[in-house]
Order: C-alpha cells, then sequence, then structure tokens
C-alpha cells in the first residue's frame, strides 16, 4: 500500500547517495519485518518532522499576534503518522480531531491547507475561514470535517464503514480522539453498533495522559482505554504512541481484519502532550516543572530520528535534503497564509443548504455590500 | 386513486424510493423483522434484506450519527427514531453534526438522510409519548422540518425529503396513521419542500396549522363557517424552510391570523411564524396576532380528563377564532 504515500518530490534522487540501510541483530533492515522500504522510512520521518514544524510555526505566528489560537499535536506526531500509514490514501476514511494535523498532512492535505485554516482564509480548504483553527477536513482526501463537540466524529466513521460495508468497497474508516474524550456516551454506542454488525472500523486513542487539566486516573476508571475493547468482543491493544513502527504495526493488523471482513479493532497509542492544551491553557498550573521535563524524553521526533539514523536510513545529507525542504514548505504555508483573502460577509449565508431559500433571508444589516 | 391511510402512504413512499434508488436504507429500532411499533416499516425488510433495513440496538446518538457517517459514504439513510420524545439522546448529533456539516466545511461535505419520527398526542401516550418536538429543530439553521397532514403529501414530501441533499426531520403525527385516509394516486410523484398549502380558501380570518392541528383547523373553519365567519387555512407542510411567501399572501388578504400548533406555547413554532407576520404585515393587521397551542406543562399527562384539558381540538381552535373575528 506505501507506494502512495511517496511523494516524488522528496525521494532520494538517483544522483544522492543511497544509505546503506545497517541490518538489525536479527539481520533484516529496520522496517523490512513490516513491509516497509527506506524509502517509506525517510518519507515516514519527513511527515513526522514536517509536523512538528509547522506546528512550531504556529505557536511563533502566535506569540507575535499573526494567528489568535493554536491547538497542537506535538508529541503526538509519531503516533499518527504510523498510524495513518497503514491506511490507503484516496480510498480509505478518517474522520480526525483537533490534534490530527500529522494525520492530515500524512492523508494527503498540505502545509498551506494546514495553515491557511489557522489564519481562517477564504481560501482554508477545511471550512473556508468559518471554524476555528484545528477544525481540518478535506473531502478531495476523505478526511471528514472536524466540530468542537468531542468524540462525535467515531459514529461518523462508523456510519462510512457501514457503507462501506454495505456498498462493498473495501474501504476502512478510521477515527481518532483523546483519552477524554473517549468516555463520552457516542463512543460506546459507536463501538457496539459497529461490533455488532463486524463493520472495518478503526478506533484509534491517542492518550496523553490529560484532558486539558484532568488526569488519565480522573477520567478513564481502570486507566486502559484498551481494556474497554473486551466489552465489545474486539481487540484492543496499547501501542507506544511515540514508537512510529509499532503504531504502524499495529494499525497494520487492525486494518487487516477489517478488510477481511474481521470487524473492528481499537488502538490505544500512549502519547505525550508537549504543548498546553491550547494557546489560552496555562498547563503549569497543573503539571509539574518535573514532569514536564521528564516528557521531553518521549518526543516521538528525535526518537525516530534516531531510531533511523542508527539504522543508516537517514543520512546526513538525507536529514539535510529533508530539512531544507521542510523550512520552504513552512516558509511557503507561511506566506500563502499570510497573502490570502478574508472570507466576506457576501458568502456568509451560503452553503446553510445546498439551495439558497428566499425565505431564510438576511440580516437586517444586510451582507455587507 | 386510492385510498389510503397515513402510515400506508409513508410506507409506500419509503418502498418506492428504495425501489428507485439503492443507496436508500431504512434503520431504526425494531425496523426489521417487527415491521416498527407502528408498522410503518412492514415488509420492507423481507423485500430488501438485512443490508438495507437494519435494526439498530437501542441507541438514539448512533442511529443519527451513523446515518451522517453512512451518508456521507454514499448512502442515503431514513432513521426512524420510536417516538420523537426519545430523539432528544441523538440532538448533539442532530444540531452539532447534521446541521452544521455543510456550513462548516463551507460546502465541503452534506448529510443528505431522513430522521422520521412519529410525535403528537392524543393517544393517551402521557409525557414521554406524546411530545412535539419540532421547536428544537426548526430554531436550527440546516436542518429542514416536515411535518405531512395528509397521506398524499406524507408519501410526496417523504419522497422529496429523500432525494433532499440536506438533513430532513419528519415528523408524522402518530394519532394520524390510521386514522387519516385520503387519496394516493398510482405512480410516481412528488410535493416539494418549502411550500404550504391554503386547505380551505376564506377571506376574514387566517388560521396557519401543520400536522394533526391542520385537520384540526379545518373542522374548526367549517364549525364557524356557520356563524358567518370566513377563514383561510394555511397548512404548512414544510417548517422549514418557512413558505413566507403563501402565509404573507393570506394574513394579507384577511387582515387576522391564527396560529395554531399543538407543542407548549412558550417558544413554539408559531411564535415565530407570529413574529415574522408581526413584521411582515403589520400594516395589512387587523387584530392582534394570536396563538391556539398547549399548556406550558412539561407534558402531555396521561388521565384522559386532564389529556384533553391538555390537547387542542377544533372547539378550542374555533373559541380562538371566534376572538379574533370579533376584533
Ligand atoms: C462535548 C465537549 N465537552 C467539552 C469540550 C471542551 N474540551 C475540548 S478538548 C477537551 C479535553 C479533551 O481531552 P482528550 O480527549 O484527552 O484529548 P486531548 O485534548 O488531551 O488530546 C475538552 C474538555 C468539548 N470540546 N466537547
Ligand atoms: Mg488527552
Amino acid at each position: 500500500m506505501a507506494v502512495t504515500h511517496t511523494d516524488p518530490a522528496t525521494k532520494p534522487s538517483k544522483a544522492q547517495p543511497k544509505a546503506t540501510p545497517k541490518k538489525s541483530a536479527a539481520g533484516s533492515a529496520l522496517g523490512a519485518d513490516l513491509g516497509l522500504s527506506s524509502d517509506d522510512l525517510l518519507e515516514m520521518y519527513r511527515l513526522v518532522a514536517l509536523s512538528r514544524a509547522v506546528d512550531e510555526r504556529m505557536w511563533v505566528l502566535n506569540r507575535a499576534g499573526r494567528i489568535p489560537f493554536v491547538i497542537s499535536g506535538q508529541g503526538h506526531e509519531g503516533a499518527q503518522v504510523g498510524i495513518t500509514w497503514a491506511l490507503e490514501k484516496g480510498k480509505d476514511w478518517i474522520a480526525p480531531f483537533y490534534r490530527s494535523i500529522a494525520t492530515c498532512l500524512t492523508f494527503g492535505m498540505s502545509p498551506r491547507d494546514i495553515m491557511t485554516a489557522q489564519y481562517a482564509t477564504a481560501s482554508d480548504p477545511s471550512s473556508g475561514g468559518r471554524q476555528m483553527p484545528g477544525h481540518y477536513g478535506s473531502h478531495e482526501h476523505n478526511l471528514v470535517s472536524v466540530s468542537s463537540p468531542v468524540a462525535t466524529q467515531l459514529l461518523h466513521a462508523v456510519g462510512l464503514a457501514l457503507a462501506a460495508k454495505i456498498r462493498k468497497t473495501g474501504q476502512v474508516a478510521l477515527t481518532v480522539m483523546g483519552e477524554g474524550s473517549s468516555n463520552q456516551g457516542d463512543v460506546h454506542e459507536g463501538l457496539n453498533f459497529a461490533a455488532i454488525h463486524k463493520l472495518p472500523f478503526i478506533f484509534v486513542v491517542e492518550n496523553n495522559g490529560y484532558a486539558i487539566s484532568v488526569p488519565l486516573a480522573r477520567q478513564v476508571a481502570g486507566s486502559s482505554v484498551a481494556h474497554r475493547a473486551a466489552g465489545y468482543d474486539i481487540p484492543g491493544v496499547t501501542v507506544d504512541g511515540t514508537d512510529v513502527l509499532a503504531c504502524y504495526a499495529a494499525a497494520r493488523d487492525a486494518v487487516g481484519r477489517a478488510r477481511a471482513g474481521d470487524g473492528p479493532s481499537l488502538i490505544e497509542a500512549k502519547v505525550t502532550r508537549l504543548t498546553a492544551h491550547s494557546s489560552d491553557d496555562q498547563q503549569t498550573k497543573y503539571r509539574s516543572e518535573e514532569e514536564l521535563a521528564a516528557e521531553k524524553a518521549n518526543d516521538p521526533v528525535p526518537k525516530f530520528r534516531a531510531q533511523l539514523a542508527d539504522a543508516g536510513i537517514l543520512t546526513d545529507e538525507a536529514e539535510e535534503r529533508i530539512k531544507a525542504s521542510i523550512v520552504a514548505d513552512v516558509d511557503d504555508a507561511t506566506d500563502y497564509a499570510e497573502s490570502q483573502p478574508d472570507p466576506q460577509p457576501s458568502t456568509a449565508m451560503k452553503w446553510v443548504f445546498a439551495e439558497d431559500w428566499p425565505s431564510e433571508a438576511p440580516p437586517p444589516w444586510g451582507l455587507g455590500e | 386513486m386510492a385510498l389510503k391511510t397515513f402510515i400506508e402512504a409513508v410506507r409506500e413512499g419509503l418502498r418506492e424510493e428504495m425501489v428507485r434508488d439503492e443507496s436508500v436504507i431504512v434503520l431504526g429500532e425494531d425496523v426489521g423483522k417487527k415491521g416498527g411499533v407502528f408498522l410503518a416499516t412492514d415488509g420492507l425488510w423481507t423485500e430488501f434484506g438485512d443490508d438495507r433495513v437494519i435494526d439498530t440496538p437501542l441507541s438514539e446518538s448512533q442511529i443519527v450519527g451513523t446515518s451522517i457517517g453512512a451518508a456521507i459514504g454514499g448512502l442515503r439513510p431514513v432513521a426512524e427514531i420510536q417516538f420523537a420524545d426519545f430523539i432528544h439522546p441523538a440532538f448533539n448529533q442532530l444540531v452539532s453534526e447534521a446541521a452544521r456539516l455543510r456550513y462548516r466545511s463551507n460546502n465541503g461535505y452534506s448529510a443528505p438522510m431522513v430522521v422520521r419520527a412519529p410525535y403528537g398526542g392524543g393517544v393517551h401516550g402521557a409525557l414521554y409519548h406524546s411530545q412535539s418536538v419540532e421547536a428544537f429543530y426548526t430554531h436550527v439553521p440546516g436542518l429542514k422540518v416536515v411535518v405531512p397532514s395528509t397521506p398524499y403529501d406524507a408519501k410526496g414530501l417523504l419522497r422529496s425529503s429523500i432525494r433532499d441533499d440536506d438533513p430532513v426531520l419528519f415528523f408524522e403525527h402518530k394519532k394520524m396513521y390510521r386514522s387519516v385516509r385520503g387519496d394516493v394516486p398510482e405512480g410516481e410523484y412528488t410535493v416539494p419542500l418549502g411550500k404550504a398549502q391554503v386547505t380551505h380558501p376564506g377571506t376574514q380570518v387566517t388560521v396557519i396549522a401543520y400536522g394533526l392541528m391542520a385537520h384540526y383547523a379545518l373542522e374548526a373553519a367549517d364549525r364557524v363557517a356557520e356563524e358567518n365567519i370566513s377563514v383561510e387555512v394555511v397548512d404548512l407542510r414544510t417548517l422549514r424552510p418557512l413558505d413566507k411567501e403563501t402565509v404573507l399572501d393570506s394574513v394579507r388578504k384577511t387582515g387576522k391570523c391564527l396560529i395554531v400548533y399543538e407543542d407548549n406555547r412558550f417558544g413554539g413554532y408559531g411564535a415565530e411564524v407570529a413574529a415574522i407576520i408581526a413584521e411582515e404585515a403589520f400594516d395589512y393587521l387587523d387584530g392582534p396576532v394570536t396563538r391556539i397551542a398547549g399548556p406550558d406543562v412539561p407534558g402531555v399527562p396521561y388521565n384522559h380528563v386532564l389529556e384533553e384539558w391538555f390537547m387542542v381540538n377544533p372547539e378550542k381552535i374555533a373559541d380562538g377564532i371566534r376572538k379574533l373575528a370579533a376584533y
């Protein structure tokens, strides 16, 4: 499947020295047991690092007063790229959540798409500037539009899986949310239905230990979301969400089951939230300095980089090349978003319905013409 | 033409749309083998099978939420909520998701789906099997709300609702299921959404109603006709988008308007209609825009004396007309 993910623009060209992957102790190259080539791994690394760079730029722009709000995916990128890589781009479905920057980039959205959402420009493909940043979505890339009430999207992914099963399209539908959100009733209703009908559905929980300020122990009885899978008689696994390849492996298994008609799976990826909940949150009020410092050791970006470098896959040249492409992409996305016009009130009554209704009238102050 | 009950018309509309378009599926509680608690989907499971007629678990948010997802995935789900009273667990999916999906994605996504629900009192259903819930949803831009009153309209409007590209709430008064009969033509026809109908022409007082109340309004019009009061009855049929034209044309002609709804009065759907008339037909009014609506108690009581007290009926409407005509 992974062929569809390889972006020709960043593929090592013939002129460049090819890395010679070191064999592992077992004698095989890193990722080989998972069917991942070194080009795949480099592209996965690029996506992890690109997501981080886009995210970091968002915070810079927020502090500079250019964008009013940031909600971040920092710490979640490894799990997102690893898991999304197991799906087929342009075929399968994802109903993401507000931290899903790396998920969206892996599934086909561009840094420009992400950045125009931060600026709420007319050209923002997620919502045309109608939604807060973080509410991504793209029909073109099979990413369902994100809303704010948490966990509602689970049922949409289950419905997509139902449609896929009835229409025999072979598609898989995945949804993802945080562990706090997993307490919503819709999660139970959806898992129960998906399991009854053995739908091609995957439920991913990115467990970062907090729901804003409330820690896992006060959110999840027993502290394991994965254990809940047993209640639906579906497989539930916990993976180290900072281990990109472990996440890929878990998702690949789940996709395999889904495509084979064996029903849904639950994957709980243990990740870390490297930033405050959002730019409006002060996390030192409820997390100690020691804890925050210790969390840095669980940063998936340096971990994946070191893993690929140790395996001889990420050479210095490759890293330089990827870094340069990322800087260029993030700069381009920022410049582009900065240049894009705001949506105009003349469009604000559009798309309440498919068609305009004369009785759905604009306010007395008109549409700003 | 054949005389059909209201529920037969609903069932036929569903069936014929399922035959016409294989992306149409039906899902809800007990809609399969049993054919629904009111038998609206009777026979569909036998004809269309497990994939297209789905007995869901008892989980309303799931029924609506998976319908949204299935609609995104290319199906045309027709969900049944067993009683409108039990649609509240799905409120979030309807209001936050179905209604807002197209707008929030700037037309990137939409949820073409229908949610059918039997509503209304006068059937000894008490607080939780009698509710009128339309006002919660007519308040929300992005939802279409349809309340047919005749078998003809039920079938034609259901067809249009299923073919519509936006989410439609389709409320069927359960008292009408078997008590109301009407002509339903053979062959395919549709009734457009967003179009009201003058069901009784008149000159002195406009009565605006929908659902069961559209029938009671006609009965009331007949009663006061004997007293030489000429009533024009407008059956709204679609509550949102509202056919303002037909409403305002009638009120501008008669100069007096009574709005009838079964739901409790305060903040009910008729309040919005009254406000529109006050704003847009003020110069034509010869009396106050008035309402006959259910009492403001938290539900329809069970005891038959209390239920009769609660329910709007033709005589209560006739009284409202007489008072207004006297202006
Ligand atoms: C239904 C609902 N209630 C409350 C909120 C406000 N809120 C937004 S995110 C959040 C915490 C979510 O925590 P978690 O699911 O663990 O995800 P995380 O943010 O940690 O990734 C809350 C309470 C909301 N968006 N929706
Ligand atoms: Mg969390």
